[in-house]
């Protein structure tokens, strides 16, 4: 099975990161969250209700849809807060969504992580010289942010390869459960730093899952 | 067409469909209404919640939605259209986007309805849900107020894009393939937002007000043009407010669904069951307006008699509503003005979409005098009176036939709550306010039988006396002093002027010096 990868990129001021890494995070999230699920008998199941909530941003003309579950935004928040602190200044960066599958393997074996989607996003980050081009650049921000949404939107409504819904057995093999509103796809959050020639300085790897791989 | 399909399977799309199209509809409506919109979670199904989204329903809206439906069902060349127009306090209209919800004939008829189709209608439901918080129109609807309120309208039938003027951009939200045909929802959405030079108030198709006037009554039902639709005023409901929309309450289904994991052979076998709606159930709208009141429960209130736990689903049956149509046609464009759509603007006091006074437009609409005023000879607008709050003063001079608050020439009584606050007060006093009324003067705690007058008597007899003798010299000091000041004035002047010109060369190096 192939991965699909999916990259977007966007060109924003330092103190805009932080909105516009949750804006996008947020809404692929959105699209790949359900609801608890609940086994019956049967072999049945039903699914829990997700609300959500409209976010303003305060540093870009832009308001974004996230999953109602503060403990999903306590979690990607964290993961943007550190991308954001290793991008210091002016540079580019990247932090990655990956939403992947467990396999079991036997023993010795630990647990395979298959992706299957994985969402890129590029983040070029510029100074302003003064509060003028700012206010602009706050409006640019925000109308590409839009766009962006309009191309997680397109791709996530092609419909493509999303996990077969598990058995009550193997629901932590598709979706993370750790969460008690919400139940998204398993995912993590990676991001590497690139410095201003274009090298990457350095692959910071950051787990925010909670079962890891041993290996 | 479908022939490959169930009966069981026909029915359950049918209700898929059809309560994908309600919830489109709020969806769009509550994106448009100004404020943001916040519901909470659930980990255990409520038995409320379609396509396990948090979605509130108001009553209002839905009515609206199944009205223009008429039991019908988006299907191949039936869309089901959510106009957004904006309206300016003056009465200018613009329509900024249409969203569609359409089928086309590409059938998709491997596809699992009660599970795959259920689904992907969930997450084109989130994919709205992002979408419409993107498009320039969602900016507008935050900053509506007293300049412009959102408006929508629903329809059904063909696709009107006409009136969103010359380069309209088209999003498309997500497509769904269905056994019977593909569904898709797009919007096009306005990006010439500069209004036309010209303005003029015509006529329009009935349009559904997004009206947030929350401490304004609505203009009395009786003096409202036939044509006009109501507008649907977003504010606190009484408990018997829901009543007026019992039709649609009691055919709003609940769902259930659950799903099997079964073997991959048999994967996503799964059937509706109907339970009895969950009271105050977990789909609140945290919401920032005060006044909005949300019955959870009511407005889910529709309890299908059926079998609580049926493997096959409960009788689902389509809500066959007489209602009119909607009218297809949208009506043109009124003249518009600049939109200073462009502009920042969040004070309310500055005038964002008119280059008129809008006190003065305002006055325009109103015929009313001050209070107390004799009753001039000749007809009079308020725009010719110069008397402060003379807007709220009662009327007395035009009977309602002649009013245009009662009566619009040629449009409807335009929705804002300014507009609407001053025709309700001026509907309410009619009386003749150009008689003085002769109260008798009794001064507090005197009494009529000590002395020869009473202290009102002496009170009115003394009201004016002779003018003092000090006040006279006073006067005269005065005129004296003026004299003075005048004098000083007469003697000295001419001969400064003569010193300033001496030295004007003096003064001009001075004033370089402070530049």
């Amino acid at each position: 099975m192939n991965c699909r990868s999916e990259v977007l990129e966007v060109t924003v001021e330092a103190r805009q990161v932080e909105e516009a890494m949750l804006a996008l995070l947020h809404t692929i999230l959105l699209h790949r969250s359900s609801g608890k699920f609940h086994y019956k008998k049967e072999g049945t199941y039903s699914i829990g209700t997700v609300g959500t909530i409209d976010i303003d941003c305060d540093f870009i003309d832009f308001t974004f849809v996230r999953v109602s579950s503060e403990e999903l935004d306590r979690v990607i928040r964290k993961a943007v807060s550190e991308f954001k602190d290793a991008l210091s200044g002016d540079g580019m960066g990247q932090i990655s969504l990956e939403f992947y599958q467990k396999k079991k393997s036997r023993w010795p074996f630990s647990d395979e992580c298959i992706p299957w989607e994985v969402w890129s996003i590029k983040v070029n980050v510029v100074n302003l010289a003064n509060e003028q081009e700012r206010q602009i650049c706050r409006e640019k921000v925000g109308e590409k942010l839009g766009e962006k949404v309009i191309n997680v939107v397109e791709v996530i409504n092609r419909h493509e390869y999303l996990p077969k819904m598990p058995t009550q057995s193997e629901v932590d093999n598709v979706f993370d459960t750790s969460l008690k509103d919400v139940q998204p796809y398993l995912y993590k959050i990676t991001y590497q730093i690139t410095d201003s020639l274009g090298t990457s300085v350095s692959t910071t790897m950051r787990r925010l899952i909670k079962d890891t791989l041993a290996l | 067409m479908d022939s490959g399909l169930s009966p069981q399977d026909k029915k359950d799309l049918d209700k898929f469909i059809k309560f994908f199209a309600l919830k489109t509809v709020q969806v769009i409506v509550q994106a448009r209404l100004g404020e943001k919109i916040c519901t909470r979670s659930s980990s255990s199904p409520t038995g409320s919640d379609w396509f396990n989204l948090a979605i509130k329903d108001i009553p209002e809206v839905t009515h609206e939605a199944k009205k223009a439906l008429a039991g019908q069902l988006p299907g191949i060349g039936r869309s089901m259209c959510v106009e957004i127009s904006l309206k300016t306090s003056e009465g200018d209209s613009m329509e900024l986007e249409t969203w569609c919800l359409e089928m086309n004939e590409k059938c998709d008829k491997d596809i699992k309805v009660s599970y795959t189709v259920y689904n992907r209608l969930s997450v084109l439901l989130k994919s709205l849900l992002a979408i419409t918080r993107v498009t320039p129109a969602y900016k507008l609807s935050r900053k509506q107020g007293h300049d412009y309120v959102i408006l929508y309208r629903i329809y059904f039938g063909e696709v009107q894009l006409n009136g969103l003027g010359e380069g309209f951009q088209t999003v498309r939200v997500g497509v769904v393939g269905t056994p019977v045909g593909t569904v898709t929802l797009t919007c096009a959405y306005r990006t010439n937002l500069a209004f036309m030079s010209n303005r003029q108030f015509e006529r329009s198709a009935p349009i559904m007000g997004i009206i947030v006037d929350h401490f304004v009554d609505p203009p009395c039902g009786g003096q409202r043009p036939a044509n006009m639709g109501h507008p649907c005023n977003y504010r606190a409901t009484d408990e018997d407010d829901g009543g007026q929309y019992a039709g649609c309450q009691d055919s709003q289904e609940v769902c259930t669904t659950s799903f099997s994991t079964s073997p991959p052979s048999q994967l996503y076998a799964s059937r509706l069951s109907y339970h009895p709606p969950a009271l105050a159930g977990a789909a609140e709208l945290c919401h920032p307006a005060a006044n909005q009141v949300l019955h959870a429960g009511k407005e889910h209130g529709g309890v299908v008699s059926g079998p609580a736990q049926p493997p096959h689903g409960a009788d689902a049956q389509l809500t066959a509503e007489n209602a009119a149509n909607t009218p297809g046609s949208s009506g043109d464009d009124a003249g518009l003005m600049h939109s200073g759509e462009r502009r920042k603007r969040r004070d309310e006091g500055r005038r964002s979409l008119s280059p008129a006074d809008p006190v003065e437009s305002l006055n325009a609409f109103t015929r009313k005098i001050g209070a107390f005023v004799n009753k001039p000879s000749t007809p009079i607008t308020a725009a010719s009176l110069d008397l402060p709050f003379a807007a709220f003063a009662p009327r007395g001079l035009d009977t309602e036939d002649n009013d245009p608050m009662v009566q619009p020439p040629d449009s409807p009584p335009c929705p804002s709550p300014l507009q609407a606050s001053l025709h309700s007060q001026g509907s309410e006093g009619s009386g003749q306010q150009d008689d003085f009324v002769m109260v008798d003067f009794r001064p507090a705690f005197s009494k009529d039988d000590l002395l020869p007058m009473d202290l009102g008597t002496f009170y009115r007899e003394f009201q004016n006396p002779p003018q003092l003798a000090s006040l006279s010299l006073h006067i005269s000091s005065q005129s004296m002093a003026d004299d003075l000041v005048t004098q000083l004035f007469k003697d000295s002047l001419p001969e400064k002027l003569a010193v300033y010109e001496k030295n004007i060369d003096e003064f001009d190096a001075f004033v370089d010096m402070l530049q």
